[in-house]
């Protein structure tokens, strides 16, 4: 006795064909014989079921199909077996499973009007949400009790206090890497005293500020989206509309606020721990003393290096939470769209701060800021 | 057909369960931290009933359904579904219990970015891969369709669904496998009236024609007294009762005594004398 179904094909009396089912014909046996039962191509006299042993809605189903493509009258059902096939009978159809897909050339141009269209509806929706911005400090402003210190503090303390460990981590491993990199092309020219100069300008100036930004986009630019994302989802931003909160304020404002006011902190934090890494590889491998390399900066970088660091961070703070709290008020839908939100707050965040670093760049080299 | 009676454990995969009580619970414990949920419970479900599970809100009614459906770990105790124990189970022999089962979540826990018809399909190509895509469609076709949905339905979204549409969808999901034992996790919560009059009547067609055997959490009066052949009572980290209405109505609890004979019990008890007594004239509608 075997464990699966089968089946075969036996001639009657009267010169019909008999197909005799046997074994389970369940779920679990099905996918077997499936292919062999969709092939029988003779009109059945007879569909003998009496050595069938189990049967569920699939065996019964599959019976149907049968008895319906080539006739033939079920003999030797069990009670369970003419219930069963009493209930689906009569339930097959052929609706498309997904949905109907387009013609490949037709989904391609579908798709690029799309992007137009939408990235016209983005530009209008990013307009509407400064304008919502604008009127929520203007409202804030006028009723400064309605600002949410409390809200603010927490942002504070996620955006900026809880990130000090991995950021200076990162600006101190940074400081290590230029100022070894840095001294092995400068020793050719004899000029590795000018390590000190390299670490200092490009840390106070760059990459202190544009490291830390990226990577507060990618900690609380992130979170941002996919936070608010989740409340818009679970209706929760709904309901403070109803209560009369308005989410602007109480949701969008502190985290804007908290990054713009903690990057020019963060930025310059990041600078320092990258001139402190480079220091300790000038005492080790260049021979410049780790107290020399700190007065050495405060006379070979200018002070409006400071400056153009601090004055770019809250500009990339606000770049980045704007990308984090647009793209999170505007999940609507499933759960999937919270993840792809976040990745495109994300990405457009470093991106639009590599950008504007550029232009930056090039306004203050303008300005003899160079 | 003697040698069908006969349980060969190898064989488990092919046959139906033949024993008395699918499920058994024996002095289950679950306790998070400090706060202990349940305490010495236990419960025996009968083959082929629709049993229905009531209590307080915050009595553990959803926690021993994931304890039964291996979803949470108890702290003590002993849980056996067709005879097999859950609670010391490893995954694999798990596995042969799991595709013997359905379970329809509260919200219905559809995957959303799958059409209802490949929700459905997900159990199947999980447990059956070697089905064919054909048989595959038509099988998530007509469980749609035995749920109560149009045809339609399996090309849709689950967000493009009504809420008592997604409790169907979702039952088509749980019956895709063929189980013999279903959960139904407050299934006609947020239905309206007649919605949950269908969705009941629903339950109580399935059983009778697919053999099932139904573990119920419900907080619907009326669902109670329609289709539930015994009900649990669920209070002091126990089951306190389990039997018909008229049985529970017999014992002298007071927390029973309320829940039933307060307004609410009372008028789906008069609705039910009042659908027997308009039966006969208006037929089977």
């Amino acid at each position: 006795m075997s464990a699966g179904a089968n089946f075969s094909i036996e001639q009657d009396s009267s010169g019909g064909n008999r197909l005799v089912l046997s074994g389970p014909y369940l779920v679990s046996t099905i996918g077997a014989i499936d292919q062999d039962l969709r092939r029988v191509d003779v009109a059945l006299s007879c569909i003998d079921l009496s050595n069938v042993t189990e049967i569920d809605t699939v065996g019964a189903w599959a019976i149907c199909a049968l008895q319906r493509d080539h006739g033939g009258e079920v003999t030797g059902a069990s009670e369970r077996a003419e219930r069963l096939m009493a209930a689906v009978a009569g339930l097959d159809g052929n609706a498309p499973i997904e949905p109907e897909r387009a013609p490949v050339q037709l989904r391609v141009t579908e798709a690029i009007g799309d992007k137009v269209v939408n990235s016209g509806v983005a530009t209008l929706n990013l307009v509407g949400f400064l304008g919502l911005i604008v009127l929520a400090v203007g409202a804030v402003i006028r009723h400064p009790s309605r600002f949410r210190g409390k809200a603010l503090v927490r942002q504070l303390e996620l955006v900026g206090v809880s990130a000090l460990g991995i950021i200076g981590l990162m600006s101190f491993l940074i400081g290590i890497v230029i100022a070894q990199q840095g001294a092995v092309q400068l020793q050719q020219f004899g000029a590795e005293a000018l390590t000190v100069n390299l670490v200092g300008r490009i840390t106070l100036r760059e990459l202190g500020v544009l490291m830390t930004a990226i990577m507060v986009a990618g900690r609380s630019g992130s979170a941002f989206a996919a936070q608010l994302g989740t409340m818009k989802l679970t209706e929760e931003v709904d309901a403070m509309r109803t209560i009369g909160i308005s989410p602007m304020e109480a949701l969008v404002l502190p985290r804007i606020l908290s990054a713009v006011l903690m990057m020019p902190l963060l930025g310059f934090y990041s600078a320092v721990v990258a001139i402190i890494g480079g220091a300790v590889i000038g005492d080790l491998t260049l021979g410049i003393p780790f107290f020399t390399f700190l007065t050495r900066i405060k006379e070979v970088v200018p002070l409006y290096d400071l400056w153009v660091g601090l004055i770019k961070a809250p500009v990339f703070g606000l770049i980045v939470a704007l990308a984090g709290c647009y793209q999170g008020m505007q999940v609507k839908g499933n759960s999937e769209e919270v993840g792809l939100r976040t990745t495109m707050a994300v990405v457009q965040a470093i991106f639009a701060v590599i950008v504007l670093d550029a232009f930056f760049a090039v306004f203050f080299t303008e300005i003899g800021w160079g | 057909m003697s040698e069908i009676d006969e349980i060969d454990p190898d064989d488990f995969r092919h046959r139906r369960f033949r024993g008395d009580y699918p499920i058994v619970v024996e002095g289950l414990e679950n306790r998070f931290g400090d706060q202990v949920v349940h305490e010495d419970l236990s419960l025996q479900v009968r083959r082929r009933e629709i049993l229905g599970v009531v209590g307080g809100s915050g009595t553990g009614k959803s926690v021993l359904m994931r304890s039964i459906i291996g979803l949470q770990t108890p702290s003590a105790g002993e849980i056996e579904v067709f005879g097999r124990s859950i609670t010391n189970a490893e995954p694999d022999q798990q596995l042969g219990v799991r595709n013997r089962w359905g379970v329809l979540f509260q919200g219905g826990a559809l995957f959303s970015t799958l059409t209802v018809g490949e929700n459905v399909e997900v159990p199947l190509r999980q447990f059956y891969p070697d089905i064919e895509e054909d048989l595959l469609h038509e099988i998530a076709r007509f469980k749609v369709m035995l749920s109560g949905l149009p045809e339609e339905a399996v090309s849709k979204y689950p967000s493009e669904l009504s809420g008592g549409m997604k409790k169907r969808a979702g039952l088509a999901r749980a019956l895709a496998l063929d189980p013999e034992l279903l959960f139904l996790d407050e299934p006609t919560a947020g239905l309206d009236p007649i919605g949950a009059a269908n969705f009941d009547r629903l339950t109580l067609e399935l059983r009778d024609t697919l053999g099932l055997t139904v573990f119920l959490i419900t907080h619907d009066l009326d669902t109670l007294y329609e289709i539930c052949d015994r009900v649990a009572v669920l209070a002091d980290k126990k089951v306190i009762a389990v039997g018909t209405i008229d049985e529970l109505l017999a014992l002298d609890h007071p927390w029973i005594q309320e829940y039933f004979n307060g307004p609410r019990g009372r008028a789906a008890l008069a609705s039910k004398a009042r659908a027997k007594m308009d039966k006969p004239a208006t037929g089977g509608a």
